[in-house]
């Protein structure tokens, strides 16, 4: 009886967690959408508390409260560190699916069907390399690890071998899953596989990553599912694991990549060319200068990039977005899908600084705004606002869809120094004849623009 | 058992269908929320970790089920919790400040 009531509860838990999903597709109903999440995971862990074979409810009890007592404070971090505490939890995700795989192996041994088997092995394989390659992801982008892309000879063969021989030791364990040696091997080639996996990724592809590691964990869960028979599971990991793969294909289009040269192409590593062959002329102007042209102008397109966020900028450029607004002008945000360090991660840091999110535009609705725009403002971006990714057939990221920034009226860029960013290709917009660059730190630079445009 | 074999695979199936649907229509404003809330979603495994915990059976089988279970709950609570912070902090007009 009591295990029918739990099917039904489960059930219940299924459809929470898919009306959840949808009602965070839009702002207005997102917080409903967090309720009835919570809802389904109360049913389900409810539900499965109740059930007959659980004999001991001390350990439960005692790891309940260890994971609330690292979990709140990770939820209550800093937005800019977001993503590192993403990632983390990506790391404990798949931790959770690899151990309880590894737990489901040593109880049933060797009495496992060939399917069970294979989902079993699945769950583990991207579990381990899901676990380690979140560590390094959050390692690289709380800067604990070098950014840049970590390269060696041969790298790719080595990386593909581990892995071959993790896939392989896999596929003798679902053919025998008596050799239960194996299994402490596999586990450990697929852990040595996640580290080698991230170790020539740069800061830059670290969006698409965590996207693509959202998958495995979610598929890791769903295969779990399978292997307790538990259709649950199977559901709830399905939509993590399908979230995670749309995501990373949006990331892969706004760079115009593939996952093969994501994963394989160590990006940001062959483009230390020397950038600065030639001199080319560009025009500089003073905070009072740039204040001058913001007063006159009718429509503002503030483009904001990462670097607006190391700065802290955001709560002085929500400054400037008020003075803007009260003049009447008229101000938006675009915001390319690669912006920050993870999908969406600028609108969240812009939200914080009390940014209506109505004024926030995504590329394709903030693209046909630019020739109308009298000013755009660029603050921290780089590579997403240079035209050379239109028509230069040699820059390394020729056919990356870009916001069109040079097609405002005035273009202006408040940078530190000449120098090129991150990835270290010259941006031509900065050349252009209407282009103003504004040299300084970015929260410094609007904090004196803010000033000016007080002062009258 | 052959035949629940295939019944979850349908389930997996549909599944996945309906994720790519919907997630496909989340507005790239909440991209973030929705990997966190995603995230808590798939802390689901905590169901698989609470058996496998309370079942007992063995000494290394309690030991991974009870990790694993503070390892999921530290993504159900968290996770909620931060995906929460985050849709608060969308706000279409901002209050007026003198």
């Amino acid at each position: 009886m009591s295990e029918h009531i739990i099917h039904f509860i489960y059930l219940a838990s299924a459809a929470c967690f898919i009306l959840s999903l949808k009602w965070l597709s839009a702002v207005p109903t997102a917080r409903r959408g967090i309720v009835v999440g919570v809802l389904g995971m109360l049913l389900a862990v409810g539900g499965t508390l109740l059930s007959p074979t659980i004999e001991h409810y001390h350990f439960i009890a005692a790891a309940f409260v260890i994971g609330t007592i690292i979990g709140v404070p990770m939820a209550l971090m800093p937005m800019t560190a977001v993503p590192q505490r993403t990632a983390l939890s990506h790391a404990f995700g798949a931790l959770a699916a690899t151990l309880v795989g590894a737990a489901e192996y040593s109880l049933r041994v060797p009495n496992l069907d060939r399917f069970t088997m294979g989902a079993l092995t699945l769950e583990v394989i991207l579990g381990a390399l899901t676990v380690t390659a979140s560590l390094m992801a959050a390692g690289k982008l709380q800067e604990v690890l070098p950014t840049r892309p970590m390269v060696f000879r041969n790298q790719n063969y080595v990386n593909l071998s581990v892995l071959g021989v993790a896939l392989l030791l896999g596929v003798l364990l679902v053919v025998n899953p008596g050799l239960w040696p194996l299994f402490p091997i596999m586990v450990l080639l697929c852990l040595v596989f996640g580290v080698l996996l991230i170790m020539p990724i740069g800061g830059a592809d670290m969006p698409t990553v965590i996207a693509l590691l959202n998958s495995y964990a979610g598929l890791s869960a769903s295969m779990m599912g399978f292997v307790l028979d538990n259709k649950l599971l199977i559901i709830a990991g399905a939509l993590d694991g399908s979230s995670g793969l749309i995501l990373s294909i949006i990331m892969c289009k706004a760079m115009n990549r593939s996952f093969t040269n994501v994963l394989f192409g160590a990006f940001g590593q062959l483009q230390m060319t020397a950038a600065a062959v030639e001199q080319k002329s560009y025009r500089s102007a003073s905070p009072e200068e740039a204040a001058d042209l913001l007063r006159t102008a009718d429509s503002v397109l503030i483009v904001p990039g990462y670097g607006m966020a190391v700065a802290q900028a955001q709560h002085k450029v929500r400054e400037l977005f008020d003075i803007l607004t009260r003049q009447g002008t008229n101000v938006h945000f675009a915001i390319h899908p690669v912006a920050g360090r993870m999908p969406g991660h600028m609108n969240v840091l812009l939200a914080e600084a009390d940014i209506p999110y109505d004024k926030l535009l995504e590329m394709e609705d903030a693209n046909p705004e630019f020739p109308q725009a009298d000013v755009a403002l660029v603050i921290g971006a780089n590579d997403v606002t240079n035209p050379g990714a239109r028509h230069d057939k040699s820059s390394p990221i020729y056919g990356m869809p870009i916001l069109d920034v040079d097609k405002a009226r005035t273009v202006m860029v408040i940078k530190r120094s000449m120098n090129p960013g991150f990835a270290g290709i010259d941006n031509e917009l900065y050349y252009l004849e209407k282009t103003l660059m504004l040299f300084g730190d970015a929260k410094g630079f609007v904090s004196e623009l803010v000033k000016s445009l007080n002062e009258t | 058992m052959e035949s629940n074999i295939l019944s979850n695979l349908y389930v997996f199936l549909l599944a996945t269908f309906v994720g790519l649907e919907v997630i496909r229509r989340v507005s790239p404003l909440l991209h973030t929320p929705l990997m966190s809330l995603t995230n808590a979603i798939s802390a689901i495994a905590v169901v698989g970790s609470i058996l496998i915990a309370g079942e007992a059976k063995t000494g290394l089988s309690t030991f991974l089920g009870t990790v694993a279970v503070a390892a999921s709950m530290v993504n159900v609570v968290g996770g909620y919790l931060i995906t929460y912070r985050m849709v608060k902090m969308f706000k279409k007009r901002e209050p007026k400040k003198s």
